[in-house]
């Protein structure tokens, strides 16, 4: 077979550019700030940030307006040989919910680093500011890729921009933290390139799209998804690959563990889902999908209960993350679609969706609002926290609002996201499975009252902040959970958006 | 005759992989395997993968391991003779490995045969791109997004590796040299950094048509550079360095800026008009050289430990 006479997998589209621009300005940033060094960090950082979000709008606009998903192929060079980029409605608000999200950590790291301008230029903010933007690039790259080694780079990228991020205090225990998760993320990306290898062996070709038409036979498709899926589980820390997480998060800067936990843990979710729903052969989807909701639906349970036995906030957040990250794992059989439904046709994919983001709105928020509690008092222990809503009403209200959509009150994300999957549960007669959504959001709603409880407490001498916290500082959270809760807005059926780009049915992709 | 070589090649790496699992020291266990990189390195070469091969003995045998002789040696200062794993936690770690061994030969035996490949697609593609060394052809040409966005992975690692230095010594300078140094090395690092130099320059320039390329020649030239600074003969840079900021960032920056004239130039990213491509890919492959080679020493040199003199 010549792969050059076949058709075209991709045309690129004249939206298409932007994808580059996309994935490419925060690089540039990067080497901007390596070359004029620390005193110029913040300023390039900032304007990157504003023309970072210009593009995404753009990205949005022009979805909006064509109403197919933007393409472009790299160099000219056609799959298999060369490497595609392309953003289908999904992959759009991936984009934007990095963008937000990124933007808003951004200002509150601003605002931080203002607070105690003598070391504004120092170690840990020009660190910081480069690590950000190689995140962004990374996860960009990652939701508009095409190509399994494409995305192995990005993978890479993305760890090696995540992993310092944990460490940028100088802590011996961040160190440790930082490096138990350098070496499950190193073993994912083993995994990962391993399976790639054997893809490209036995079809010649790592082009999602192309692999969706190949012909499956044999035991290394089975195979070679196996250890992908699971080097992508490491990285996504779902249970029982979690143990890296919590430590790492709840170790970082504030503004570190936002983004640590809001988007790039979402990256490998995002890499399954496409492996499973665009690449493997029905048989063998439907086996993981059963796979990957056990392990979601233990990981709900067992983390929940874990979040409420913590002690200090910031751990208590990082276990939640992995609580609701098990969410998106059990949308895979419900979001299994039939012969006249595609999957991303199904309440349950929007449902996924709509919990990916609201989840990445609402965490987000929680690190900044931790984070300007603890910039405050010095310290995030739960139980001596009595009273801070005073202190920081701002702050409290992010909190509480995040809370909501973690919960899966209405009116927020997390609501209709967990309405959506809960109806989906409930229709295709998975009853154990809408039992641990009920569950879940029980538990999150016991260890999210604990905190809010102690910001309305009234302790006997009030709780004073230990220094001033500026307004700019708990802005951020705030506007990040009205976001989520603002996606409540979205009706409860399957969006339109996110089909955008997406062929219509089934039939389209199984062979 | 090649058989019997090849077999003694194999049977020399599993005897060392499985000494290297055993070895009762990490020194030991270090230098056998940097012996394996130099070995799996001449394996590839028999399956006809020169550029592998020399990347793999440049990066797998000589790169790592110095930095894992460093960390060893850092290891050694800290603490005498940390815990160890257990029998159990080495027996589980052994099944689980020889189960993905197996599991990865019956997969590979089940491949289809001929294997489906791309190589003559980049073969035929070749004179787009006026190179004779397909391999270029795929890191510069067909897939410069993956080459160019692995170098910001690399110089991430040295961001990382430099933001572990405690807060008063960042910006300054990392320490190599020992407080002795033996009169060997010295002289070895007289000799030796000419002729290093002459092969990386030919390394990088004939990997547009033959098997070499700017991994390689930036590893050697990285090697040469690291010799100088251990033997004292040339101080460490300051991290904060201007010229030495420059230099790390040359490559990719050249890259992505040829990436974005390709927009203007051959109607679109990253794609290089026909008349010029070589000499454009040429000069990306000069400027990644020398960011390779300052980026890899760096790595090797480590966080700043002396304070900045400014």
């Amino acid at each position: 077979m010549s792969p050059l006479a076949t058709e075209p997998a991709h045309v690129a589209t004249p939206g298409g550019v932007l994808l580059v621009l996309a994935v490419m300005l925060p690089v540039v940033a990067v080497l901007l700030m390596l070359a004029l060094g620390p005193r110029w960090t913040r300023r390039i950082a900032l304007a990157t940030l504003a023309i970072g979000l210009l593009v995404t709008i753009a990205i949005l606009a022009e979805l909006l307006r064509t109403g197919e998903a933007l393409t472009y192929v790299v160099g000219g060079w056609q799959p298999p040989l060369g490497i595609a980029l392309r953003a289908d409605g999904t992959s759009v608000a991936m984009l934007a919910m990095t963008a937000l999200v990124i933007a808003a950590t951004g200002c509150f790291g601003y605002a931080q680093q203002q607070l105690d301008p003598a070391t504004s230029h120092g170690r840990a903010p020009t660190s910081f500011w480069i690590l950000l933007m190689a995140v962004w690039s990374a996860l960009n790259a990652i939701f508009v890729g095409e190509d399994l080694f494409n995305l192995y780079v990005a993978l890479e990228l993305l760890t090696f921009a995540a992993v310092p991020l944990v460490c940028l205090d100088g802590r011996a225990e961040t160190m440790a933290a930082a490096l138990r998760y350098l070496m499950f993320a190193l073993l994912g990306s083993l995994l990962y390139l391993l399976g790639t290898a054997l893809i490209y062996g036995s079809f010649g070709t790592l082009d999602i799209s192309l692999l969706s038409q190949a012909s499956a036979e044999g035991p290394v498709f089975p195979v070679a998804l196996a250890l992908m899926i699971a080097g992508l589980l490491a990285k996504a820390a779902l249970f029982p690959l979690h143990l890296w997480l919590p430590p790492a998060h709840a170790g970082a800067p504030a503004s570190a563990s936002a983004v640590l936990s809001a988007l790039v843990i979402k990256a490998p979710f995002f890499l399954i889902l496409r492996l499973v729903l665009d690449v493997a052969p029905p048989q063998s989807a439907a086996f993981a999908g059963q796979f990957l909701a056990v392990l979601g639906a233990a990981s709900i349970l067992f983390c929940s209960v874990m979040a409420l036995r913590q002690a200090r906030l910031k751990l208590m957040i990082a276990y939640s993350t992995v609580a609701q990250i098990g969410y998106l794992f059990i949308v895979f059989p419900l979001a299994s679609g039939s012969e006249t439904l595609p999957p991303w046709g199904t309440i349950a994919w929007t449902g996924g969706a709509l919990q990916l983001i609201s989840h990445a709105l609402a965490k987000a928020a929680m690190f900044l609002a931790a984070g300007a509690i603890a910039e405050a008092y010095g310290h995030d222990r739960i139980s001596d926290l009595g009273g801070f809503g005073r202190a920081l009403p701002i702050s409290a209200a992010a909190f509480g609002l995040a809370g909501l959509s973690l919960m899966g009150i209405p009116p927020s994300g997390g609501f209709v996201a967990k309405c959506l999957l809960l109806t989906a549960a409930v229709i295709g007669g998975h009853p154990w499975l809408a039992a641990t959504i009920l569950a879940g959001g029980l538990l999150a709603g016991s260890y999210v009252f604990r905190v809010v409880d102690r910001a309305l407490a009234t302790p006997a001498i009030p709780l004073a902040p230990r220094k001033p916290i500026p307004r700019r500082l708990e802005l951020a959270a705030l506007v990040l959970a009205v976001a989520a809760v603002l996606l409540g807005l979205v009706p409860l059926q399957p969006f339109a958006f996110l089909q955008i780009g997406r062929p219509d049915s089934l039939t389209a992709v199984a062979p | 005759m090649s058989l019997l070589l090849d077999l003694a090649l194999v049977a020399w790496l599993l005897a060392l992989a499985l000494y290297v699992t055993s070895a009762r020291g990490d020194r030991d266990a270090i230098v056998a395997f940097i012996a394996f990189g130099l070995l799996l390195g001449l394996g590839w070469t028999r399956i006809a993968a020169l550029d592998v091969a020399l990347t793999e003995a440049a990066i797998g045998g000589g790169v790592t391991g110095m930095l894992l002789l460093r960390a060893e040696a850092h290891l050694r200062k800290r603490k005498p003779g940390g815990p160890s794993k257990g029998v159990v936690g080495k027996a589980v770690t052994a099944v689980a490995c020889v189960m993905v061994t197996v599991g990865l030969m019956l997969v590979v035996l089940a491949f289809p045969s001929p294997a489906p490949t791309l190589a003559p697609a980049a073969a035929a593609a070749l004179p787009a791109t006026g190179l004779g060394n397909p391999v270029t052809a795929v890191l510069l040409a067909y897939r410069a997004l993956d080459t160019l966005l692995e170098k910001v992975v690399l110089i991430l690692a040295l961001i990382g590796v430099w933001s572990l230095a405690p807060d008063g010594l960042w910006g300054g300078a990392p320490r190599l040299r020992p407080a002795l140094v033996p009169e060997p090395l010295a002289y070895l690092a007289q000799m030796l950094p000419p002729f290093g130099v002459l092969i990386a320059v030919y390394m990088c320039w004939v990997g547009a048509d033959a098997p070499g390329g700017t991994f390689q020649a930036g590893t050697v030239l990285a090697a040469m550079w690291l010799l100088v600074m251990l033997a004292g003969l040339s101080p460490e840079p300051e991290t904060r360095g201007k010229a030495l900021r420059l230099t790390l960032i040359a490559g990719p920056a050249l890259f992505v800026a040829i990436g974005f004239l390709g927009f203007a130039m051959a109607g679109g990213f990253l794609s290089y008009p026909e008349s010029i491509a070589k000499p454009l890919i040429v000069g990306i492959e000069a400027a990644l050289t020398l960011s390779i080679a300052a980026t890899l020493g760096l790595l090797v040199a480590g966080p700043a430990q002396m304070a900045s003199g400014r």
